[in-house]
């Protein structure tokens, strides 16, 4: 971490800390609906950057990531409410099961060759087959859902997650700057060099001596695992979990709109396209809302055309113009 | 002294072609050994069998004594054997500077130390000032010293170069020979494929030549170019011009 911090240029890292005490300072000033809003900023920061790192890392494109954030969230959810074990620990047995499916789409996919277009179609299968299993399953409430009683006397329990809107803003906060850190360093590490050069040309890679199925396995496991931690914390914030709104392919796809809007490959890509999105998201429901106008498709249809618009104009996503812009540099050269 | 790489009569068939037919050759530590031929003789689906992309249909191939022929392209490159493509395919979006890292990563797993190695690398091939760039960004020659440099980064004991001199003037094509030379004084053993003749004659200490995936002649450069089977099958024109 403090190496980290150290490869920095100053220009960077002034940035970065202003930007940084500027969010936590947030809500001495803000109001509840902005503080949910920043909150789904984060969420969809974190859980952008987790698939960030094995698209636009490892060059390996999942659209089944709800598959992860999915599992993640029942893991803990259920733990909870069956046996009362807390998702601070129950966060563990999360990160356990989801890598372990998401070693087994890996394994699945890098082990016979699936590639490209092909392995996305796997993940979304694992997510589908995910979705439908869990349908049925009855302990784990079907197709009804699972809900996480609200509990009065439970309320200012932080380490259980149970509290207002201000813990669940800097939970957010934390998880979506540890998963800038998580990333910025293994990116900077020889496995991350070693998914640069997957991404750019595997049999090159090979060349070498990359051993290019160790390296795609450690992105779809590490990724995966990640991601269920996302899930751990959208259990928590919502307290229901319902098969065919967390594993829906929608939510897949809703999840990497922000990296690929940001910057693909980039540390700050995931955490910028949250920034532009989600609040136009959320801006298109309030405004629909105000004008009573019912239109369940709307916001995709609106993600859709912003993207479009985006990557018309920045083909490489906001963030790497963005940082020409400000000064930033990234990648230490 | 045994040979480094020992090539005993390996064959590779593609459906009714026959690309290599009982090639042997054998290449000692120090060797620089060149394999030139006529288009379509086999010398790249050779190059192939030995750096791992295809598995020969029958033959042996032992490198430092060991059996290597079933062995993967990453694991070989592992135990010593570095390679070039003839189509170069540096990593487009990355610097060259990281290009280079990622072969100095091989055996370095520290990355400020594979960060040194790879710049002492960029220094010999003469890509120093060109750390910065974009791989995508190097002209055609560049490119090919790109290539050079992330295979030796990896610090290989048997270098494996295929035509890295298509495509250069003459005096890239010098600069190139000078550069090689320098590495086998210091130790490095270098199987090349080549047409250009001029750096086959400058580098070369035996070569190899093929025709049709069989070998018609091998020996000093001098000789084999004055061998008649080589003219008439390959050298015809230039010989005679």
């Amino acid at each position: 971490m403090i190496a980290l911090w150290r490869g920095l240029a100053p220009r960077t890292r002034a940035w970065l800390a202003g930007f940084l005490a500027l969010l936590v300072l947030t809500p001495l000033v803000a109001d509840r609906y902005l503080l949910s809003i920043l909150t789904l900023i984060f969420y969809f920061a974190y859980v952008g950057q987790a698939w960030n790192l094995m698209m636009g890392y490892a060059g390996q494109l999942s659209l089944g990531h709800a598959l992860y954030v999915g599992l993640g969230a029942y893991v803990a959810a259920l733990l909870w409410v069956y046996f009362g074990v807390g998702p601070w620990l129950g966060v563990f047995a999360a990160i356990v099961i989801a890598a372990a499916f998401g070693g087994a789409v890996g394994w699945l996919g890098f082990r016979f060759g699936v590639e490209g277009v092909y392995f996305a179609l796997l993940t979304i299968a694992a997510a589908e087959f995910t979705r439908i299993a869990f349908d049925h399953l009855a302990f784990a409430g079907g197709s009804g859902g699972l809900f996480i009683p609200y509990e009065e006397g439970r309320l200012g329990q932080w380490w259980n997650l149970r509290g207002g809107q201000l813990l669940f803003y800097y939970v957010a906060l934390a998880l979506a700057a540890g998963g800038v850190a998580l990333v910025a360093g293994l990116t900077r590490s020889r496995l991350g060099y070693q998914w640069l050069a997957v991404r750019e040309d595997e049999a090159a890679a090979r060349a070498l001596g990359i051993d290019a199925f160790r390296a795609k396995m450690a992105a779809v496991l590490v990724s995966s695992a990640m991601t269920a931690v996302g899930g751990v914390f959208y259990a928590f914030y919502y307290n229901n979990l319902f098969p065919a709104q967390i594993f829906d392919i929608g939510r897949s796809i809703e999840l990497i709109l922000g990296p690929i809007v940001g910057g693909l490959g980039t540390v700050f890509g995931p955490v910028v396209g949250a920034f532009i999105l989600t609040p136009l998201g959320e801006g298109l429901i309030a405004l629909t809302a105000r004008l009573g106008i019912d239109a369940p498709g709307m916001k995709a249809v609106f993600y859709g055309l912003t993207l479009i618009a985006i990557i018309y104009v920045r083909p490489s996503g906001v963030w790497p113009w963005l940082a020409r812009v400000i000064g930033v540099t990234e990648r230490v050269p | 002294m045994t040979a480094l790489l020992a090539v005993e009569r390996v064959s590779k068939h593609f459906r009714g072609l026959v690309a290599v037919d009982q090639v042997s050759l054998s290449v000692m530590p120090g060797d620089i050994l060149a394999v030139i031929g006529p288009n379509g003789a086999g010398k790249t689906t050779l190059f192939n069998m030995i750096a791992g992309v295809v598995a020969p249909d029958e033959g042996t191939i032992a490198f430092c004594g060991e059996r290597i022929e079933e062995l993967a392209p990453d694991e070989r490159c592992r135990r010593g054997v570095g390679r070039t493509f003839q189509n170069v395919r540096p990593f487009p979006a990355l610097t060259v500077e990281e290009n280079v890292v990622i072969g100095a990563l091989l055996r370095r797993p520290d990355v400020a130390a594979a960060r040194r190695h790879a710049l002492a690398v960029l220094d010999r091939l003469d890509l120093i000032e060109r750390r910065a760039l974009p791989a995508s960004a190097l002209t055609l020659p560049d490119r090919k010293r790109l290539e050079v440099a992330r295979a030796l980064a990896t610090e290989p004991k048997l270098l494996l170069l295929d035509e890295v001199m298509a495509g250069l003037r003459p005096t890239e094509t010098d600069r190139m020979v000078a550069i090689l030379a320098g590495l086998n004084r210091d130790g490095l053993t270098i199987v090349l494929i080549e047409h250009v003749m001029r750096a086959v004659m400058a580098l070369a200490h035996r070569v190899l030549v093929l025709h049709h995936g069989a070998r018609i002649a091998e020996g000093a450069p001098e000789t084999v170019v004055r061998d008649p089977a080589v003219i008439q099958s390959y050298l015809g024109a230039e010989a005679l011009g």
